[in-house]
């Protein structure tokens, strides 16, 4: 009954390809949009939300989402394994940072829009094994963009403007005259960023790129003889993919963390945002944030749950052992919503949705 | 529904007792337990807490109590972020912090400036973070790296009779390649140059369990010396790897994240002999003995393995939490004692701390530390540093004396550094002429 979209009639081309064609999911984006561009700020301003929720829980929730995104152009449109993404965003926020350092006056977008230019070229240049090997082996393949990014910020000083500790210290977000220096500031800046750029991806996967990516995911020898072009539709989806990483990179660099060690961007932090994708959804904008909010903010909530058991009812429980249960719980929340759904947490939305469609009458 | 009635009033509660101790001051403890890094983060921690119990077993400081609340960062810069933030105002705001991680202290730097928080980096971090002028609120207190690597280079050449009588010699610096592993490389540059001995930098990739070619290269170079620069399990995979190239561990010095028991233990009898820096001396003093008795006792211990007590990380963590309990005790004196002092307040007492040999015997702790001396200028406060030799049972200290190197040369390179970041951020430096 919610989400029946009879009665809805398309009229024009125009309207026919809109992003968004169903009205309950213009409404719905509308309403998360104002939310978090009216709604938490207007809770800030009242008292409700504190700058923790800002810079602890937000702000780091978004970067992840648009780092996730960015992998999951290239592993769920795209079908390319890659295990480079936290890489491409350490290219992203040093050569943002160099941007800035070296050129007087660089306004802070454009050097956003630089760094992600070099992480895409970066990835190009990783992404050029996929020409020839697929799966399994390109994930190895990409874990060695991991190793060397790495290693060459550590190695080449020039890149860190010789820092002896081999850290870069974002400088600051300046833009118009305005500095974005509080909390909710670099939310606002950090929500704006991610809005646009998972707009542009949202209506990315609905053109003729997006399409030629589905279509060498599904499979590649069926799409070149109808005539995608692999060579070119993959290293795009690199390129893209490495572009929204890259950015994703220099907000966690200038918007969330201020200085960053090329040691933060490891494989750990590959690893972690493959698991979002996982389990947010393989293929699905959605699922992005889905599975950043879970990967993020869960072990923040199991944190606080033991705390408040600790403080409140007073369950003495010794700080390592709640650590290692904490640990465990996660895990095996992994394990629950990847058994119940194999598909992502965004396929369990996909089924909600169809659910309200009939819902009340099933039949 | 009731039982979310009853969740909400056990939170009322909860900030109820939390207001009425109010009076009480607060320390984070942003740890780690669990994960890769857990022996150091527990030991560290578990050390810094007993003996925060122990002050408040005794009282408190001049009446007012300690009270800390854990966190679990997974050694994760972005879990850490996320427990500073949510402690830094509970339990009426936090009075310093203390990460004990490269990657969460650097998440932490700007933070801190803007919060008005100290934190303590005790033997990690920015080396030139000794700069008071350019870094208020950061206190690489005890020793940086620099000034530890410079003391490597003092130790070496006592050991071979001067420091002129490294002309000539070979010194491997076997690194962790990272950041971590490159920070002395300047100081270390310096010194060949200035005396004349040659350096041979061999890095190794992270996490440095497979050191056959690096070892290659150290057995057909034949050096003198070789400092372990490393980093979790890369310090027993170098020890074992010594050991069946036959290269000696007594020519080897590590750096104190390789000199703890986690790090020797795993390569058996391969240890034996090795020696690496450290900023305690080993050994059992009065203020561990108390700590067992007043608070193991009492069934308040936080290590869960009583045998860890005394041990280099459990003794670091007791280290760091004297100096956090004498900064706010000198906080005090100027404030007013038996009062709960603010950030600001016991930043000020972290940039007047004078823990000298005096009160560190009615510590208890005589010998346990160097004496710490802050100012403005210098927030690091000693620079000396002690060499421990693994017996195949216990660590042993091998140097009487605290040992300092170039100071002097260590402090222009630091005061550059600061210069730099200042230049890079656009900050200008403090006049320390006039802080009082």
């Amino acid at each position: 009954m919610f989400y029946r979209e009879s009665g809805q009639f398309k009229a024009t081309y125009a309207e026919d390809s809109e992003i968004f064609p169903i009205r309950q999911d213009k409404i719905g984006i509308a309403v998360i949009l104002a939310i978090a561009f009216l709604g938490i700020p207007l809770l800030a301003k009242t008292g409700f939300l504190s700058d923790y929720a800002f810079t602890a829980i937000l702000t780091p929730f978004l970067i992840f989402s648009l780092a996730a995104l960015g992998l999951n152009i290239l592993t769920g449109y795209a079908g390319q394994l890659s295990l480079g993404t936290a890489a491409f965003m350490a290219v992203g926020a040093f050569a943002s940072y160099n941007f800035m350092l070296r050129i007087d006056g660089m306004p802070i977008l454009v050097a956003f829009i630089l760094g992600g230019l070099c992480a895409a070229a970066v990835g190009i240049i990783f992404g050029l094994p996929s020409i020839r090997i697929r799966g399994f082996y390109l994930a190895a393949a990409t874990l060695a963009t991991q190793f060397f990014i790495v290693w060459c910020l550590t190695k080449v000083g020039w890149f860190t403007n010789y820092s002896s500790s081999g850290v870069i210290t974002a400088q600051k977000i300046m833009m118009f005259g305005y500095t974005f220096d509080t909390s909710f500031s670099k939310y606002l800046f950090v929500l704006s960023v991610v809005s646009v750029m998972a707009l542009l991806a949202k209506n990315m996967v609905r053109t003729n790129v997006g399409r030629s990516w589905m279509a060498i995911r599904d499979m590649d020898m069926a799409a070149e003889v109808i005539g995608f072009r692999p060579v070119r539709t993959k290293l795009m989806a690199f390129a893209v993919s490495s572009f929204y990483c890259g950015v994703a990179g220099a907000l966690f660099a200038y918007a969330y963390l201020g200085t960053v060690e090329p040691e933060g961007f490891n494989l750990d932090l590959s690893f972690r945002i493959l698991f979002m994708i996982i389990i947010g959804g393989v293929g699905s904008i959605l699922g992005s944030f889905l599975g950043s909010a879970f990967i993020v903010l869960l072990p923040i909530l199991l944190n606080m749950f033991t705390h408040f058991l600790d403080s409140s009812i007073g369950v003495d429980v010794p700080s390592g052992i709640a650590s290692s249960i904490e640990l465990m719980v996660f895990g095996a929340m992994i394990i629950f919503f990847l058994i119940v759904e194999p598909h992502g947490l965004a396929r369990l939305w996909q089924i909600g949705k169809e659910k309200l469609r009939l819902w009340p009458f099933p039949h | 529904m009731k039982y979310i009635t009853r969740i909400f009033l056990a939170a009322a509660v909860a900030t109820v007792t939390w207001s009425a101790s109010a009076q009480e001051q607060f320390i984070p403890a942003i740890d780690y337990r669990v994960g890769p890094y857990a022996a150091g983060g527990s030991g560290f921690f578990g050390g810094a807490i007993d003996y925060m119990s122990l002050v408040n077993a005794k009282g408190g400081i001049n009446g007012v109590k300690l009270v800390w609340e854990e966190c679990e960062t997974e050694y994760n810069a972005t879990r850490g972020v996320e427990c500073y933030e949510r402690l830094k105002k509970s339990h009426g705001g936090a009075s310093l912090v203390e990460p004990l991680s490269t990657g969460i202290a650097y998440g932490l730097l700007d933070r801190v400036a803007q919060d008005k928080i100290p934190m303590t980096t005790l033997g990690y971090g920015r080396s030139d973070a000794a700069d008071g002028r350019v870094f208020p609120y950061v206190f690489p207190l005890i020793t940086s790296y620099w000034n530890q690597a410079a003391g490597m280079i003092k130790y070496l050449g006592d050991k071979a009779g001067g420091l002129d009588k490294l002309k000539g010699k070979k010194i491997v610096h076997l690194y962790h390649d990272s950041a971590f592993g490159k920070e002395p490389i300047p100081v270390f540059e310096a010194y060949a140059k200035q005396l004349g001995f040659e350096l041979i930098k061999i890095p190794v990739a992270h996490p440095g369990n497979e050191q056959q070619s690096q070892w290659l290269q150290i057995r057909q170079a034949k050096p003198d010396y070789v400092i372990l620069w490393g980093w979790g399990v890369m310090n027993a995979t170098a020890l074992k790897s010594a050991q069946r190239n036959g290269y000696p561990r007594e020519k080897m010095l590590g750096v104190w994240w390789a000199g703890s028991e986690e790090d020797v233990i795993p390569a058996g009898a391969a240890a034996k002999g090795y020696s690496s820096m450290t900023f305690n001396t080993p050994g059992n003093y009065p203020v561990l003995d108390e700590i067992k008795k007043k608070v193991y006792a009492a069934g308040k211990g936080n290590l869960e393995d009583k045998g860890r007590i005394g041990s280099v990380y459990h003794m670091r963590g007791v280290t760091a939490a004297i100096l956090w309990v004498e900064a706010i005790r000198k906080a005090q004196e100027k404030y007013g004692k038996g009062k709960v002092m603010t950030a600001e307040q016991v930043r000020w007492g972290f940039e007047n701390l004078n823990v000298d040999e005096a009160s560190l015997k009615a510590l208890g702790a005589f010998g346990m530390l160097p004496p710490v001396k802050t100012s403005c200028l210098d927030h690091e406060g000693s620079g000396a540093v002690k060499v421990q030799r693994w017996d195949g049972k216990s660590w042993k200290a091998i140097t009487p004396n605290w040992v300092t190197g170039d100071k002097a040369m260590i402090r222009k390179m630091q005061e550059e550094g600061a210069a730099k970041y200042a230049a890079e951020k656009k900050i200008k430096p403090r006049d320390c002429s006039k802080e009082g």
